[in-house]
């Protein structure tokens, strides 16, 4: 699949470049001391850090890998939306940001030092800062491949390219210069794909059309003729459907804790929130994003519904076929391109999804090097030193950090086994967190000693659920099973829900075990800020309706929900 | 504190508009054709991110209304 861009396309390209690179440049002069660098001065407006939230989420990943899944699952894809993030966000919105902005924490992990203790912020903080700079790696590595793919690019060209660009919007403007180009890369996704929607939609003939269209897509597959528009219905069990997930696994393992465990303490993400110019704005910020994020299933779901249902209906002529003989729905997002957009609108689509792919990055290589700096540089190596030497030090994290991501990407191009490795990690790592931060948050009896060893004891239980449990069909080894084949399940996701809820409960259990056993180390008095029972509620009654995150927050469920109902 | 995010994002939109929409006038109808089911998108969709542009300028220009008589006010204060 090869596309051809002509001038005007380049022109586009290159001048977004431009705007990103000076961007970085303006911001230059605003960088004083490290909380510039770092944490914005905590000084952006609520509605520039709601969509940064939203965009550093959004890597391309997302985009096409939302579109490869409505064309694989059809529209129980909205799920990883409706179930799997907006809740989570109306979460931390109402009860989590009052402890991570009030408490002055200047990251996640310094969150867990000052509920905790060292080892628990070290324990995060490692474990994070690999976890972000692979993630980083890994959006390099796909970027540099799919422009090899589809335009000819050398591959170690892209690479070279797309990492000193990042790097240099971050090493100059910092926070800031990332926010503000993840505000430039929302606007560019919503308004370079919003027209793909539409031609795609009016071609197909509608959404009545296109229904009538996924039928045979559903039948052939041994599907009941609704499984592609119906987003509940075929979810009684995981045979029914062909993510091969059952209603409880998929609320439990994504909806809880999975999406929990990401958006509630992902420092990528909380970071945009902490750089808001008032506790008020940093809790309206998840819900600021979350009212787009609920609309993001038309803009990246309805597209890979609509190219399967092209596939299907010209005789599987639409999508290029893999090595396996299904269609390659990786690039379902570039086929609608081609087919779609003529130069010009084809250069703003194109550069859409390149902006895509470097928020991500960004986000990624900020959040490291906060975590760096604050919790491991500070922390452990060389504490006491002056501001500035810590601001001289965020900046040489950024280029070691951007280093580091190139090596991982090239690791992830020489084996196609890491990728899978490191999404397994994520897992064990992300899914008993968000336990660590329920109990820590809620129940002031929660020791220091009970949030480390819960945490380790969660993360360890994932590795041996993931060493007893392997999906249809797949190979003991790197998808598990190598302890013993004990749960087979009937998809690859369906298990690492199931990993997920496993780790999350281990972790728990053991965090509440253990406090019991230990002493605390921690009076009421030190814990006020960081506890929901010792902390003061956030005075909201003299702002408007409209301002006000509980208000706010629970029509954002009520309209998720109605949307569930839609789709049911 | 910073500078208005809405200033570059209304300049990068309002040059990507009137480029789609130049392009459009004069480009060779028969891309659409082969395309946009013979929807001159560019035209279209360029005039659309011409006026987000404007939006984002005129968003601009507003709150800088509202903060040069605030700081005049704070000189006055000040005196």
């Amino acid at each position: 699949m090869h596309i051809q861009l002509g001038g005007i396309d380049y022109a586009i390209l290159l001048i977004y470049f431009a705007f990103v690179l000076g961007i970085g440049w303006v911001l230059k002069r605003y960088m004083k001391g490290s909380t510039d660098f770092f944490l914005s001065g905590r000084s952006i407006p609520a509605w520039v850090t709601g969509l940064a939230f939203l965009s550093a989420n959004l890597g391309a990943q997302e985009v096409i890998g939302m579109a490869a899944s409505g064309a694989k699952y059809g529209i129980m894809t909205s799920h990883f939306y409706w179930v799997g993030a907006i809740p989570a966000m109306v979460f931390l919105a109402i009860f989590m940001m009052p402890f991570y902005y009030g408490s002055r924490a200047r990251s996640v992990p310094e969150y867990l030092k000052l509920r905790f203790d060292e080892k628990t912020r070290g324990l995060n903080a490692i474990s994070f800062s690999v976890m972000t700079v692979f993630s980083s790696g890994i959006s390099l590595h796909a970027l540099a491949k799919l422009m090899e793919t589809l335009l000819g690019w050398n591959y170690d060209a892209c690479i070279a390219v797309s990492a000193s660009i990042v790097l240099v919007y971050i090493f100059m403007g910092g926070l800031t210069s990332a926010i503000y180009n993840e505000v430039l890369q929302f606007f560019m996704i919503v308004l370079g794909f919003a027209p793909l929607v539409f031609l795609a939609l009016k071609d197909i003939g509608g959404w009545a059309a296109l229904k009538q269209k996924l039928i045979p897509v559903a039948t052939s597959q041994h599907f009941v003729e609704g499984t592609w528009t119906q987003s509940w219905t075929h979810m009684g069990s995981s045979l029914e459907n062909p993510m091969g997930v059952g209603w409880f696994g998929m609320t439990m393992g994504l909806g809880f804790v999975l999406s929990f465990g990401y958006w509630c303490t992902d420092f990528l993400v909380v970071q945009r929130a902490m750089a808001a110019n008032s506790m008020s704005a940093a809790r309206r910020t998840p819900l600021i994003a979350a009212i787009p994020k609920m609309l993001f299933p038309a803009l990246v779901i309805l597209p890979g519904m609509i190219a399967i249902a092209l596939h299907y209906s010209s005789g599987n002529q639409f999508l290029p076929i893999g090595k396996d003989g299904t269609p390659d729905y990786n690039m379902t997002i570039p086929a609608l391109l081609v087919k779609y957009f003529p130069t010009g609108l084809l250069g703003i689509g194109f550069t859409a999804l390149m902006a895509s792919f470097m928020s991500g990055m960004a986000g990624n290589v900020t959040a490291f090097n906060t975590v760096w700096t604050y919790d491991i540089y500070q922390s452990y190596i060389a504490p006491k030193k002056s501001d500035n030497h810590y601001l001289w030090m965020g900046r040489w994290a950024t280029v070691f950090g951007i280093l580091v991501s190139i090596g991982c990407a090239y690791l992830a191009s020489k084996f196609n086994n890491i990728m899978d490795m490191l999404q397994l990690v994520f897992g064990f790592v992300n899914a008993p967190l968000f336990a660590t931060f329920l109990l820590g948050m809620f129940w002031r009896r929660t020791t220091g000693h009970g949030a480390f060893f819960g945490l380790l004891g969660g993360t360890i239980g994932a590795a041996i659920f993931h060493g007893l449990a392997l999906s249809r069909g797949a190979e003991v080894g790197i998808k598990g099973g190598w302890i013993a084949k004990e749960f087979i399940f009937h998809s690859e996701m369906g298990q690492n829900f199931w990993m997920a809820l496993v780790a999350w409960t281990t972790c728990f259990v053991l965090t509440i075990v253990i406090s019991l056993a230990t002493k605390r180390t921690k009076t009421d008095q030190e814990l006020k800020g960081l506890v929901y029972s010792l902390t003061p509620k956030p005075e909201t009654a003299h702002e408007p309706w409209y301002m006000q995150p509980v208000t706010v927050g629970i029509l954002v469920l009520l309209a998720t929900f109605i949307l569930n109902i839609i789709f049911w | 504190m910073n500078f208005d995010l809405r200033l570059p994002l209304g300049i990068m939109f309002g040059l990507f508009g009137a480029i789609l929409v130049i392009f459009g006038a004069v480009s060779n109808k028969e891309i659409y054709e082969k395309h946009s089911l013979g929807i001159n998108i560019n035209l279209i969709w360029g005039a659309v991110l011409l006026v987000f542009g404007a939006a984002m300028l005129f968003l601009t220009w507003r709150a800088s209304k509202k903060a040069a008589p605030a700081k005049d006010q704070k000189k006055k204060d000040a005196r």
